[in-house]
């Protein structure tokens, strides 16, 4: 549709088959052409399509606990060497859909099966109401119970009474019947709502065998309600013991419900309880009587809640240490940890976690709130993957890593504060299974998909779209994520059934897929940043899901160009800051920075990134496109944290609370959204906000002081500016653009100045809107100003070397002193007109030489692009980039309109 | 006599006493010296087989004899053989004396012995037959920079009589044996003085001619001597009612570079600082020679009854031993032996000779498995042993087995009870008959307190199964044990660990790495490093864990005060 021919070199002719005007030509449409490299490009939306990389097995990065805490010296041979071998392939487990026999045969008789499952070896089967009692007579609870009579002086059987009743509200009273009633249920309501639910059995007779050997504790990822019910279900269907869950107490406000879950082995947790000594010792002590038993696999959720991004959150240690202590205190020989990785292709509370990110405050718990729920049934939300990852033995963990003395030289029922060893490994584990989890979390086209869409917004061509999924697919899994495409469908399928699923999300709109912000035209301007910051922030939900995959080659990316030089110590302590200032939003395992780093440069290594050599670390020029895709992935973090920054720098008074914060910086970013100065929506997100703020905390920028009804919080300013400082310092390093995506211009059209009459004369109307017209910050545009001046000594140098030019450069010389009125110029319009001002006398074409268009008229020039866009668009740099002398566009004199359908 | 005549010089105990497979296969132990001497063992088999996947037909034998050339030359000064001579100590510079004093009985001790060579032993062997002997001995080795270790009776399971490999000096070994007098004995305080060297059957044995003892029976008590019992700080069997070495010992009197060590008076305790016998009980000749004790002596018990008590399981075993130490009410000796270990006995029972006895042991079977309900593979045993007036003795059986009922015991009988107190004496032979069928095992021992040693037994024997696993054991190991004593604060309990090693290259390597995981285990579950056996060069590296960095540098102090040139350099415990 578009055929270049190259008149030699220095000038490029386009030409356009049939006249069509400019403003009918779509970005993607225009391709340059260049002569020295033969590469195309698209230079609008500048997304460069790389080949998928067939890799054959994923490969996985596994954190190893043991890993050396001391920073050794940054040489590529050995960082690459021992992360080889860190890097085992492994072959993942193949999943298989349980819902499919459900949808064959009776769930009523499914619900009523011969339920006989596995237990531990070594339990002696008792009650539930048996283990509250042997809880209440425990040495750990009568210990307390004493210690808190003679603090307040009552009587003993008071606080006994007491403990009753945090046992009875506690408890759960597990029931076949209510087992079999969710069941049934269940299986109606899943086989509803999802097409598949795909399990690796594998990784269930792992389980199997697991829960006969030691207590085992189930930790599954946690995205949605769904999550405990699904996996209740999955070991009811399996055959196997079902968990007790521990619950947040929330869901006993819940009529009915509440009790249900009771019975069907869920067991309720306060949602703070540190100060008061007699609960956590019941709940502690129920806990652990039920682990040493073996009563029942113990089931919780290291992210502490649902985690409203999809991205994981960072761990709590309060119950990871409670199931942890029998193991140390050698009451039990091992207690296994099981990894659980449950994905969504879609989250069945997506908007409302979007609502809730926006400060809509969440509905509470309620029955008729679940009732109203139902309205949901009628959706459509995909396959769910349940990966039961290799279950952990504590003991191994633990081999060589924890002094037990303390232990020895207690008794061991009383409650002892564990020792910063102990504090310090249940950190290391925490973060270990959730490394483990992030490592086998299925990522469905749609993630990709999302991925890409939210570079490219407000639209994108959709073939485009297509290519450019297919391409992040081969990057994601050289980083180790773990992919499934459906049934090998071909990409176009996969982006479609993708689209279908999320229509909430994103639609296909002639050719381009746009976001689903239905309604955005009409409105207020707030309203319109809210719909908006809605659908924005949907969307990065799936985004965010390939983000800890993606986190440690990205966040060298943005330390590459963040960092001037490319020398490896340098980027490192950038990359080192970045993972300081995101250490509570993307998951590290604690004090390996340098290992992170290493990894991070191994696999763009491996993607041939970037080149690393002993001391330097620089992106190849294949590479730039992947550098650029990672660091814009993660660029609304840096934009986002950016803007909280500032507020907190600007517009916080001494102290505040949480309570006051949020608010505060939603309010503060939502001004700058509706004045157009940022497009960060994602820094409207109340998750981001207080990552931020714990950062901050963690840095020490941020002082957190405990008051009587939570957390005050004052900010060091200095600290805080300086942070800001770091970043700043980042922008000005960075190229304004990167060969991904050009940099974005506002373009001024304006009549060429009367000093030279014979010129154009330019009908304004014919360009409106024929460019697209796109913001920039004001900084750049500032900066740009004060560029022409170190232009313009440029200018003075090209002099001197003219008094050397012979007659055939006076061609250039003419080509100057046209241009020298308005030096920046980049097109200059003429349709039908004088015609082109030639850089060199070298190959301008004669008449024969341009064809005529389709329709058999003459192609008459309509513009020429000038090559000072080169240097806007920061390609100038000699030999490597594309070149023109001019971009010479001649289209049909008879303004045929044959092609334009087919163009668009 | 040499010992070496009438002692195995590659295995355990006397020449003539062994476990062998007859021309039927049946096992058989020889010898009359034991109760079960020459009675044959029909179960043993089937149980060996069962246990170990042994097979009969995989055999390796241990070298006949000694050879002489292996044996590495002695280094022997003979300016100082001079003035040896001139004292007129008897002394030996024969390959067969010295390698006999170059051991213990650690399992690869005797795997060496069998198949290979020390790499350094003693280069002399002297035999003082009184305290001036050492005092003459200690001189000389002053004199002419020697280094001396200190040999009782030769059964160490701490590496402790190993001569250090890197000892450039003359290496002398002190066989105490010819110090085995008893001195005299004080009816009215209840005392005896003995020479140090004297074994402990022997002590025994002379004692009751007066009509006492001093009911010190450690398992290794017919070849074990006075001395080195203080040396190791040892316990007895009974020290329930005689108290273990620490208890016993009323005045010590010890040979050192510096001098002699002894006290102004023999009092039963007095308060003078820390009591300086502690640094000698447990100093594991790094500190001198022990030569002379004063021990406490007690008339001979009047009468003696084995008894024992089955338990449904382990854990209401346990239950019941602690009420017993509880209520301070132990029998002489009381322990209880897991299910492994029980079922382990019943397959060294030998032959009956009556039908009418095998007829009421299937009646008692009956009995407990069928009508009580116990469950063969898991119920365990408690056996007793009551000394004293035989009216307390019947009381306090009584009060004993009173206490066994409320914890679901039920007694069993005398003799399971005698039976296994004969089994400790020869299970020790079990070890040279393991070692011609590719079985190696060893035993060890803890103290814990009474709320961890479920979890304790539990979780050693679970690693121990764990990590032959790992190692590539390829059948799964025998591994356990039995509570053997018990404190007001807690218990004693001794380990059992044995594995057919066919397949494994070597074994002595992994063997060491297993019995190292199990005692890494010990500690983590709040066990002692040792409860008797001492720590020698085995169980070094844990010392400073044990009793922390400073409790370290004291002991270290008293030596280098005590003993500043090293002379006694065996290089155990510090």
């Amino acid at each position: 549709m578009v055929r270049s021919s190259i008149s030699g070199s220095g000038t490029a002719l386009l030409y356009f088959p049939g006249a069509v005007p400019l403003s009918q030509v779509h970005p993607s449409a225009l391709l340059l052409c260049s002569e020295d490299r033969g590469e195309l490009r698209h230079p609008r939306s500048a997304l460069q399509p790389c080949k998928p990389r067939t890799t054959t097995a994923v490969t996985t990065y596994r954190s190893e606990l043991s890993g050396s805490r001391v920073l050794s010296c940054i040489s590529s041979k050995c960082v690459s060497a021992s992360l080889q071998k860190e890097l085992t392939s492994k072959k993942r487990d193949e999943f298989e859909d349980i819902l499919e026999e459900r949808r064959l045969s009776s769930d009523l008789r499914y619900a009523m099966k011969c339920y006989t499952p596995v237990i531990y070896k070594g339990l002696s089967p008792c009650k539930p109401n048996a283990i509250k009692s042997v809880v209440l007579q425990s040495e750990q609870v009568q210990y307390v119970i004493k210690q808190l009579a003679k603090e307040m002086g009552e009587s003993p059987d008071i606080i006994q009474e007491e403990a009753t009743e945090i046992l009875d509200e506690m408890g759960h009273s597990m029931q076949l019947g209510t087992v079999r009633f969710f069941a049934f249920t269940l299986s109606k309501i899943f086989k509803q709502l999802f097409q598949r639910v795909c399990v690796n059995e594998e990784g269930m007779q792992r389980l199997q065998r697991a829960i006969q050997e030691h207590p085992v504790v189930l930790l599954p990822s946690h995205r949605s309600y769904v999550d405990f019910l699904m996996l209740s279900y999955l070991l009811y269907t399996y055959d196997l013991a079902l968990p007790v869950i521990a619950a947040g107490i929330d869901f006993l406000g819940m009529k009915i419900v509440g009790e249900l879950l009771r019975r069907a082995g869920a067991f309720f947790m306060r949602r703070s309880f540190g100060g008061n000594r007699l609960y956590w010792a019941v709940f502690a002590e129920y806990v652990k009587t039920m682990l040493r038993n073996g009563y029942a696999p113990i089931e919780f959720f290291l992210e502490g809640t649902r985690s409203r991004t999809a991205k994981t959150l960072t761990p709590k240690f309060g119950l990871l240490s409670i199931v942890m202590e029998p193991f140390f205190k050698r009451e039990v020989f091992d207690t296994y940890l099981v990894p659980i990785s449950i994905s969504y292709e879609r989250i069945l509370e997506e908007s409302l976690y979007a609502y809730e990110l926006l400060g809509v405050p969440k509905p509470k718990e309620s029955t008729s709130g679940l009732l109203k729920a139902r309205r949901i049934l009628s959706d459509n939300f995909g396959t769910i993957h349940i990966y039961v990852g290799q279950p952990v033995s504590l003991r191994t963990l633990a081999s060589g890593r924890i002094n037990l003395c303390p232990y020895n030289l207690v008794p061991r029922h009383l409650p002892q504060k564990p020792t910063e060893d102990i504090q310090e490994f249940v950190s290391d584990v925490a973060y270990k299974m959730e490394l483990l989890q992030i490592e086998n979390m299925v990522l469905s086209p749609w993630v990709l998909v999302a991925a890409v869409l939210l570079q490219n917004l407000p639209a994108m061509d959709f073939e485009l779209l297509i290519e450019k999924t297919v391409w992040l697919k081969g990057l994601t899994q050289t980083f180790g994520g773990f992919i499934e495409w459906p049934d090998n469908l071909c990409a176009k399928k996969a982006v479609t059934s993708g689209l279908s699923l999320h229509s909430n999300i994103a639609r296909l709109v002639d050719g381009h897929v746009v976001l689903n912000d239905k309604g955005v035209e009409d409105g207020a301007v707030g309203e319109i940043v809210f719909k908006r910051a809605l659908v924005i922030l949907m969307c990065s939900t799936y985004r965010n899901q390939l983000l800890n995959v993606f986190v440690r080659p990205s966040l060298v990316a943005l330390a590459l160009q963040m960092t001037r030089s490319f020398r490896k110590e340098e980027v490192y302590s950038s990359f080192s800051f970045l993972r300081d200032i995101f250490s509570d939003e993307f998951i590290f395992f604690p004090g390996i920075s340098l290992k992170d780093f290493e990894e991070g440069c191994f696999l763009l290594t491996k993607c041939d990134a970037i080149q690393a050599t002993q001391q330097e670390i620089y992106p190849t020029d294949k590479g730039s496109v992947v550098v650029s895709f990672l660091s814009a992935m993660f660029r609304p973090f840096v934009e986002g944290y950016q803007l909280i920054f500032r507020y907190l720098s600007k517009e916080t008074k001494e102290a505040f609370t949480e309570k006051q914060f949020i608010p505060g910086v939603r309010n503060f970013v939502f001004q700058l959204l509706e004045k157009g100065t940022t497009q960060c929506y994602e820094a409207l997100s109340s998750d981001m906000q207080k990552n931020a703020l714990a950062a901050l905390v963690q840095l020490g920028a941020v002082k957190k002081k405990k008051m009587a009804n939570g957390f005050s919080y004052s900010v060091n300013q200095e600290a805080i500016h300086k942070i800001l400082d770091v970043f700043e310092a980042t922008e000005d390093a960075e190229p304004d653009h990167n060969e991904f995506l050009f940099p974005e211009y506002e373009i001024l059209i304006e009549p060429e100045e009367p000093e030279f009459p014979a010129d154009s004369t330019v009908d304004p109307d014919d360009e409106k809107g024929a460019v697209d017209a796109s913001k920039k910050l004001e900084k750049q545009e500032e900066s740009r100003v004060t560029s022409t001046t170190s232009d313009a000594l440029d200018e003075e140098t090209l002099e001197a070397m003219a008094k050397h030019e012979t007659k055939e450069d006076k061609i250039f010389q003419t080509f100057k002193d046209r241009i020298t009125v308005e030096p920046e110029q980049i097109i200059r319009y003429c349709r039908g007109g004088e015609g082109p001002i030639w850089v060199s006398g070298e190959n301008i074409p004669e008449e024969k030489d341009i064809p005529n268009c389709l329709c058999g008229a003459k192609r008459v020039f309509e513009f020429q692009i000038m090559p000072q866009l080169l240097n806007h668009l920061k390609v100038d740099s000699l030999e490597e980039s594309i070149d023109w002398g001019t971009l010479v566009v001649y289209t049909c004199a008879e303004n045929c309109s044959a092609e334009n359908k087919k163009l668009n | 006599m040499r010992r070496q005549e009438i002692l195995k010089w590659n295995g355990w105990g006397y020449n003539d006493s062994k476990f062998i497979f007859n021309k039927k296969g049946q096992a058989e132990f020889t010898g009359k010296r034991y109760r079960l001497g020459g009675m044959v063992l029909p179960t043993f088999k089937e149980w060996i087989e069962k246990t170990f996947g042994a097979s009969l037909e995989h055999k390796t034998t241990s070298r006949a004899s000694l050879n002489v050339n292996d044996v590495p030359p002695p280094i022997v000064n003979e300016e100082f053989l001079q003035d040896l001579r001139a004292t007129k100590i008897s002394y030996s510079q024969d390959a067969e004396d010295r390698v006999f004093r170059a051991h213990g009985h650690c399992l690869h001790e005797i795997f060496v012995l069998r198949e290979g060579m020390f790499k350094r032993i003693p280069d002399i062997v002297v035999w003082p037959v009184s305290h001036e002997d050492v005092v003459k001995i200690v001189e000389l080795a002053c004199k002419h920079n020697l280094c001396i270790i200190p040999f009782g009776g030769g059964t160490s399971v701490s590496s402790a009589l190993e001569c250090p490999e890197e000892e450039k000096r003359t290496i002398v070994s002190l066989d105490t044996s010819q110090m085995n007098r008893i001195l005299w004995i004080d009816e009215k305080n209840l005392t005896a003085c003995v020479e140090a060297g004297i074994i402990g059957q022997d002590l025994e044995k002379q004692l009751s001619e007066s009509g006492f003892c001093t009911g010190h029976e450690p398992d290794s008590m017919e070849f074990s001597s006075l001395g080195g019992w203080v040396a190791t700080r040892a316990s007895g069997m009974k020290k329930n009612i005689y108290g273990n070495i620490e208890d016993l010992v009323i005045h010590i009197k010890m040979v050192t570079p510096r001098g002699i060590v002894e006290k102004n008076c023999q009092v039963p305790r007095m308060s003078t600082g820390p009591d300086i016998h502690h640094f000698i009980m447990g100093s594991e000749g790094t500190l001198g020679v022990v030569t002379e004790v004063t021990i406490k002596i007690r008339p001979l018990p009047e009468y003696q009854k084995y008894g024992s008590v089955v338990f449904p399981n382990f854990e209401r075993g346990v239950a019941c031993l602690r009420e017993v130490a509880k209520q301070r009410c132990a029998p002489a000796s009381i322990r209880l032996v897991d299910n492994a270990q029980f079922q382990f006995g019943h397959a060294l029972k030998p032959q009956v000779a009556s039908i009418f006895t095998s007829f009421l042991d299937g009646l008692k079977k009956f009995y407990i498995t069928k009508f009580k309900g116990f469950d063969p593979n898991i119920l365990c045993v408690a056996t007793l042993l009551f000394e004293g007036d035989r009216e307390k003795v019947l009381q306090h059986e009584k009060q004993v087995y009173d206490i066994a009922t409320k914890f679901g015991g039920l007694a069993a009988g005398e003799d399971n009870g005698q039976r296994g107190y004969m089994l400790t004496f020869v299970i020790a032979y079990l070890r040279d008959l393991g070692l011609d069928y590719y079985v190696i095992g060893e035993s060890f021992e803890t103290s814990v307190p009474w709320d961890r040693v479920l979890d304790l037994c539990r979780n050693v024997k679970e690693r121990i199964v764990r990590e032959c696993k790992e190692k590539g054991v390829q059948f799964a190991p025998f591994s356990t044990c039995r509570v053997t004593q018990t404190y007001d604060a807690g218990a004693c309990v001794y380990f059992y660990f044995a594995f057919n090693y066919r397949g494994i290259s070597d074994p002595i390597h992994v063997y060491e790495e297993i019995e190292r995981a199990a005692r890494e285990e010990i500690l983590a579950n709040g066990g002692s490093l040792s409860h008797h056996h001492g720590v020698g060069k085995l169980r070094k590296r844990w010392m400073k864990e044990s009793i922390s960095d400073v409790g370290l540098g004291m002991l270290r102090s008293v030596k280098e005060y005590v003993d500043p040139n090293n002379i006694f350099g065996n290089k155990n415990l510090l």
